[in-house]
């Protein structure tokens, strides 16, 4: 959009890789710093982890069988313990909307972020939403630095994976288990995860494969299954005997199957190159621009390739690319990001949204989000959210992103910062003249401040 | 409507010329071009047409599959001695008697193998055959057929919901607007956002329409409680601009990728389809007699029921046509059969004909379209076959 603007590196890389300008943390940084602060967005020790979470799903399961028994008193602990659970996912979306805000700069957040978007799970009752955040937790914030093969091996073994593409319920039809079993009528394949696995989250779907090879790989998935009273992830009676064949190449051919084939199918595509070209171009179109020239795409991917899939090494290309200013102002925020860079500029802090009454979170933010398209926790399929910037500036689109900064920073901020200062602090020196001429003739400082937030300048990064 | 005062204070606040202003290209209307409605809901993770028409006469179903699909000794409701509508889908019943339901049970876009929803919704939305490269289609078939449209203005469709229909992106004007967005600003508010968004094409088509539709103050509509609360918003919104001057209407409905328990995952959305379907009947009122409902999905299912209850991503699948302008109570087509040796690569039910032909046909009778212009233009590289009459 503004191809020969003057914009220094702290603000560009904070916008363009963050999650934007703040009135309290903007200072003069490199690279380098970008690079270092990704840490930041490691582990978060005051999430659920899995082990509570079998727990809490142990402690349900007990209260069903007891309400069967027809105990009164039991009816009335699983009632507690259901909004107790929604109560725990609410928070869990709340510390992600303050851990995205306090984040110096945001890189780190969002590469969680888009990670998360490209083995996407969501949806589903609050177990399992309170699963999703386990899973951004223990699958993917501790790789966002590591290697893909690594990351997409937590992603696709973690229980919130395996339930969300119904490789839970994936048996080999020639399995102990299968023919243990008195009906034959559920026991067999699901092909869902093995399909996403080479459709979405590896070579992607332009590749050569076949129906075939998606059809051998869920033979080699079965065994993988979360069970909450199992210790263990890997239940060999599920898994198909006898070796399969997956884009030409043998697995599992010594005759018992084990968690370590799946593993190194897993290794084989995440090393094949279309996974390069397919994880560097969702990269490009993610951070930079919707079409990306090929040359960046190729050099991500040969960086990729050349580290056997380094994910800094790629992060570090990211940082450097001379396309951030290139291209800039060619992506539209998603929603989410919207919300996170108005409330960053606004001043608004972690502990101010982690104090927010429930009603006042949906109201002000969950529900909005839904308004604008972006349902959190509940993505519109496997492919995550819609990237290219039609999909989101629609009129209805627009609409509800004017409509949110019109009524939502007065209701956060009693006192609303003077608009210019806003503009100033939310955009530095790239506003366009149009915005700048706007601005100071808004009628009131809550129009003012919607003006700013709702622009085009803002709404692009 | 952008009012006059408004459009007149806007432009000598700003003080450019009127000529150059932004809102004086958008007042152009033309009658409408036909008296007919049309709606395209698409379902968007794949149907399963063997489950919701279930084809119980084939003696092959009742093999094939053992928890899902079981007929009218489980509930399903006879349609004509062959096929059984899913019973999650009887409150559609009245419509199948009054001959105003109807469908086609193996259908397909020309999408093959991969299977992926995806590309599957992609093509079906594109209109197009497999000789396109989809990446680079970027716009529907319903926006290629209002550039054949004598008269269609931007009022004409609307797509409605939250999410982008691509089967209405391209280049012919068209509206998309959500039953969820209430939008309230004063005029100087309105007119100092446009200024600001002026040069900025993107924010300044949809800044303008949405400004312009809410300045329409819409009746908001009415979010009752329940689980199909959703669809009844769409299909209400939509029969709202039907009611006026738009004549075509699409919005999807979600929720039909049903790999395990698919009786479980099928049943919210079978009662938001039946209650979407019911909706608009409602809210169209008289104008119910001049509609089609055609709901489309990109391909079908397994036609054998996998080790979890449900079904995988198959080929064949089956196209709903519903409303008061269709020759209803009958499954168009042919029946390709479930044996072993009619199945599609041996897993799948054969597609005896392109979804994209019905909709043409659809098309042609509904609104005068010409069978070369939907063949070349709205459908490349189509061939339409015989007019399988899905009007009345």
């Amino acid at each position: 959009m503004m191809g020969s603007l003057m914009i220094s590196y702290p603000e560009l890389a904070t916008i363009r890789l963050g999650y934007g300008l703040s009135s309290h943390m903007v200072q003069p940084f490199g690279p380098d710093e970008i690079l270092a602060a990704i840490h930041q967005a490691g582990p978060d020790g005051d999430t659920v982890n899995m082990e509570q979470l079998r727990k809490l799903q142990l402690r349900t399961a007990k209260l069903r069988q007891r309400i069967k028994l027809g105990e009164k008193r039991a009816r009335e602990a699983y009632t507690t313990e259901r909004q107790y659970i929604v109560q725990l996912v609410r928070k869990e979306m709340q510390r992600r909307f303050a851990r995205a805000i306090d984040d110096p700069i945001g890189f780190g957040e969002r590469l969680v972020q888009f990670w998360a978007d490209h083995f996407t799970v969501g949806g589903g009752p609050p177990h399992q939403r309170l699963m999703t955040a386990c899973y951004v937790n223990e699958a993917i914030r501790p790789h966002i630095t590591g290697n893909f093969a690594d990351l997409m091996f937590a992603a696709e073994t973690h229980p919130s994976m395996l339930i969300y593409l119904n490789q839970n319920s994936s048996i080999g039809p020639n399995s102990r288990a299968a023919q243990k079993a008195q009906e034959k009528r559920h026991t067999g394949l699901n092909e869902n995860l093995a399909r996403e696995m080479i459709e979405l989250h590896s070579l992607g779907v332009g590749a050569d494969y076949t129906q075939k090879d998606v059809r051998q790989l869920a033979k080699l998935l079965t065994g993988l299954t979360y069970r909450a009273m199992r210790d263990e992830l890997f239940n060999a009676n599920r898994a198909e005997p006898g070796p399969e064949i997956v884009l030409g190449k043998h697995y599992g051919e010594h005759g018992a199957a084990r968690l370590s084939d799946i593993r190194a199918v897993i290794t084989d595509l995440a090393r094949h190159p279309d996974t390069a070209q397919h994880l560097a171009r969702k990269l490009a179109i993610h951070f930079v621009t919707d079409q990306p020239p090929q040359s960046l795409v190729d050099r991500l991917a040969r960086v990729y390739a050349d580290t056997d899939g380094d994910l800094n090494a790629m992060n570090t290309e990211l940082v450097e690319a001379p396309e951030l200013t290139a291209f800039f102002r060619h992506k539209i925020r998603q929603p989410f990001d919207f919300m996170v860079a108005s409330l960053r500029s606004l001043g608004v802090t972690g502990n101010e949204i982690m104090a927010l009454k429930p009603r006042q979170f949906h109201g002000w933010l969950t529900y909005p989000l839904a308004k604008m398209g972006q349902q959190w926790g509940n993505p519109p399929g496997p492919d995550g959210w819609p990237e290219s910037g039609e999909n989101w500036v629609t009129p209805q689109g627009i609409a509800a992103r004017i409509d949110w900064a019109m009524r939502i920073p007065i209701k956060l901020r009693k006192n609303l910062p003077d608009p210019r200062q806003l503009l100033q602090v939310a955009l530095g020196d790239t506003a366009s003249e149009a915005l700048q001429w706007a601005v100071p003739k808004a009628e009131t400082a809550r129009d003012g401040v919607a003006i700013v937030l709702a622009s085009a300048d803002f709404n692009r990064r | 409507m952008f009012n006059r005062r408004l459009f007149l204070k806007s432009s000598a606040l700003i003080g450019c010329s009127a000529a150059a202003h932004p809102l004086l290209s958008s007042i152009a209307f033309a009658t409408a071009p036909s008296e007919n409605r049309l709606v395209v809901i698409i379902l968007r993770g794949a149907m399963d047409g063997l489950d919701v028409f279930q084809p119980y006469g084939d003696p092959e179903l009742h093999k094939l599959r053992k928890t899902i699909s079981l007929g009218p000794d489980q509930g399903a409701y006879d349609l004509d001695g062959f096929f059984a509508l899913h019973p999650t889908l009887s409150p559609l019943m009245p419509l199948w008697n009054a001959g105003e339901l109807g469908f086609v049970p193996a259908v397909s876009t020309p999408y093959r193998n991969k299977r992926s929803h995806f590309d599957g919704q992609d093509m079906l939305e594109a209109g197009t055959g497999t000789d396109m490269d989809l990446a680079s289609q970027s716009d529907g078939w319903l926006n290629r057929l209002l550039h054949n449209m004598p008269g269609a203005q931007s009022e004409t469709a609307y797509s409605v919901g939250t999410e982008q229909m691509r089967i209405l992106a391209g280049t012919a004007p068209a509206r998309s607007w959500s039953p969820k967005i209430d939008l309230q600003l004063s005029p100087q508010a309105q007119m100092l956002l446009l200024h600001a968004y002026h040069d900025d094409p993107l924010f300044r088509e949809g800044s303008e329409e949405a400004l312009e539709i809410a300045n329409q103050g819409l009746d908001k509509i009415r979010e009752e409680r329940g689980p199909t609360r959703d669809a009844r918003a769409l299909a209400s919104f939509a029969a709202s601009r039907l009611n006026g001057e738009t004549r075509i209407a699409t919005f999807s409905l979600t929720g039909w990728d049903s790999h395990a328990r698919q009786s479980t995952i099928l049943k919210p959305s079978l009662l938001g389809l039946a209650d979407a379907i019911l909706t608009l009947r409602e809210g169209l009122g008289r104008n119910w007699s001049k509609t089609t409902i055609l709901a489309m999905t990109e391909f079908g299912r397994t036609v054998r029921e996998n080790g979890s209850g449900g079904t995988d991503h198959g080929t064949g699948g089956a196209m709903l046509v519903a409303g008061g302008a269709v020759r209803g109570k009958r499954a168009m087509g042919n029946w390709p059969g479930l044996g072993e040796k009619n199945l599609y690569a041996g897993r799948d039910l054969t597609p005896v004909a392109d979804i994209r032909a019905y909709a043409a046909w659809a098309l042609r009778d509904l609104f005068g379209t010409s069978r070369n212009v939907l063949e070349t233009a709205v459908f490349p590289g189509l061939d339409m076959g015989a007019n399988p009459r899905i009007l009345a």
